[in-house]
């Protein structure tokens, strides 16, 4: 008789198997799966323009299958992004689409957990690169393109290839004025920008310190080496929080790897041996700690953004800012991540802080980030920013420079119109 | 037939500034801001035929389609690289573009040189040196021959009924 040998599973291999009915799936397989929810943003218009005809004859595969959100360019900039914004209004009431939410929500990937629409063991593809973020309540969630979200419209259907896993175990906890950014850049700067190309990365070890909107800054930048999905163990925080939104431990199933499971590679990061960092121009992997370029000056302080645009977020940067006035020469711009993000910084005096000191409030949105309209840069200008890419031409202009980093590395720099470690402020 | 040599790390950015995204998405309204902050005078230079030869990550970032789009419509026959970005590898299948996962090559060529592409063989000559590249499997193929995603979903749609 032969020896049969079992070997444990990763968390994709187990969800991925589950959705296409197999007993089990392994690295390189291609499976036919339909997804739990399909995300498109502002821009659903262009897709079902793609497939006009097709809805018109067979109409939406499944009507809870989208989750739509205006969220990129919001309120309308012109006259072509509102008609684009009336389209998909149009689209929504016709084929009776559920999950719709219209401009100053959010950035859809902080409405679809917000909502509770994000829930552990289920598959969501999104129309946006960031799609990854769900891993943070312990979805796999990863990007595809405008026409495959044509196509799943249409056949609920997609094939997806069972990724190999990277197992990263996290250890410690930070530093005081370190924070989850920081580490998810010294990650992206140790592995690069396609260190975890066509893989998945779960996340093991300390987590149990870090909030879910840490995990969900983490899991978002996934993305930016390139991974598919980036997904954190559902625990008691994960619960906590799913139940504030609406989602009892009844309606879900936890889906995590095995012990022995069988990993592309491991590794270990200490997050006590983290410090405040930036991602330098034009690439997110462009690793300088904050002590390295100390002082250089910036015209552009942005907080906000699906990575760093929540409540926590904001009451960081006005802990450092209250009482004080933005350096002269520096714009501070504010864009929450969502409405309800911004009514708890409105509660609580967060939002009164950093207006007193000087900063710009924005629509709940993508604001800034994807150089469409608002705080975009002058040639020779140069912008420190909560966002997840600092690519050329990113904000709207190709001269311009941006650097990533925290909130509290963020808010320090505006106070004094030079990169400042946070550390400082808060010893 | 032009080959056109780019780096590593060429984003979505680059290839297609954001700025547009949600103003340009037919082929017509994409062409003219294609590789606009890369290499300006692209679009009014590329021909039917021509190749992009480049480095590695290529297509990293937003999950934009519109770089796919326009280079397939411009007439890009493929696109060598030493290794490219999930969601731009997929776009791609998915728009019948040909992208061709081979370092060997990209290390290999040196300007002038012929490259021969045998697709269905998964080989690839460039300046009389051979390499071969992985074959996509049956199931993915399908979709590319048939035109790409939408048109596989629209006959599979008329299967059904």
């Amino acid at each position: 008789m032969n020896e049969v040998i079992i070997v444990g599973k990763t968390f994709v291999e187990k969800v991925l198997a589950g959705k296409a009915g197999a007993d089990e799936v392994v690295p390189g397989q291609i499976v036919t799966l339909r997804p739990d929810h399909l995300l498109t943003h502002d821009n659903t218009a262009a897709i079902v323009g793609k497939i006009g005809p097709e809805l018109d004859r067979y109409g939406v595969v499944d009507p809870d299958l989208p989750i739509i959100v205006i969220d990129h360019v919001v309120p309308a900039a012109n006259e072509k992004t509102a008609t684009n914004h009336k389209r998909i209004r149009e689209f929504v009431k016709r084929h009776g689409i559920k999950n719709f939410y219209d401009t100053g929500e959010g950035v859809c990937h902080q409405v679809v957990v917000e909502k509770g629409l994000a829930r552990p063991g289920q598959v969501i593809v999104g129309s946006d690169s960031h799609t990854c973020s769900y891993g943070a309540v312990g979805a796999f969630s990863t990007g595809i393109d405008r026409t495959e979200a044509a196509s799943l419209l249409l056949t609920g259907e997609m094939w997806l290839r069972v990724p190999p896993t990277i197992k990263m175990t996290l250890k410690g906890s930070f530093d005081k004025g370190v924070y989850s950014k920081d580490l998810i850049l010294h990650i992206i700067g140790d592995v690069s920008a396609s260190g975890a190309a066509y893989k998945t990365v779960e996340f093991h070890g300390d987590i149990s310190g870090l909030s879910i909107g840490d995990r969900f800054t983490i899991a978002n930048m996934g993305v930016e080496m390139d991974s598919k999905g980036a997904i954190f163990q559902v625990d008691d925080t994960t619960r906590t929080y799913l139940k504030e939104v609406g989602v009892g431990e009844g309606d879900y199933h936890e889906v995590w790897a095995d012990e022995d499971a069988s990993y592309y590679d491991e590794r270990d990061y200490d997050m006590s041996d983290v410090v405040p960092s930036v991602a330098a121009p034009h690439q997110v992997d462009n690793l300088r700690t904050v002590e390295e370029l100390k002082g250089l000056s910036f015209d552009q302080c942005f907080i906000g953004t699906c990575t760093n645009g929540r409540y926590e977020d904001l009451k960081v940067a006005a802990d450092i800012l209250k009482g004080e006035s933005v350096s002269k020469g520096t714009r501070l711009i504010i864009a929450p991540a969502s409405r309800m993000e911004l009514q708890k910084a409105l509660a609580d005096g967060t939002i009164s802080t950093l207006v007193d000191a000087g900063a710009m409030m924005l629509t709940p949105g993508c604001g800034p980030c994807l150089g469409a309209h608002q705080g975009v840069m002058a040639p020779q200008e140069r912008t420190i920013s909560t966002a997840n890419r600092n690519f050329k031409g990113r904000m709207g202009c190709k001269e311009a420079e941006i650097y990533l980093a925290s909130p509290a590395t963020v808010a320090a720099t505006a106070l004094y119109g030079e990169l400042t470690d946070p550390r400082e402020l808060l010893s | 037939m032009t080959v056109w040599k780019y780096g590593d790390s060429i984003n979505t950015d680059m290839l297609f500034p954001g700025k547009y995204t949600y103003t340009c998405s037919t082929a017509d309204e994409v062409i003219p801001h294609l590789l606009e902050d890369l290499d300006p005078t692209f679009h009014e230079k590329v021909e039917e035929g021509d190749l992009l030869l480049v480095g590695g990550n290529f297509g990293c970032g937003s999950s934009r389609e519109q770089p796919v789009l326009g280079l397939k419509a411009v007439g890009v026959k493929a696109i060598i690289g030493r290794s490219f970005a999930r969601i731009f590898y997929r776009a791609s299948i998915n728009q019948g573009l040909i992208l061709i996962e081979c370092p060997d090559a990209v290390e290999a060529y040196r300007d002038g040189d012929e490259v021969d592409i045998d697709i269905e063989g998964g080989r690839i000559t460039v300046g009389g040196k051979e390499f071969s590249f992985p074959k996509l499997p049956p199931q993915i193929l399908e979709i590319r021959d048939a035109g790409g995603l939408l048109n596989y979903a629209r006959k599979k749609l008329e299967t059904r009924g």
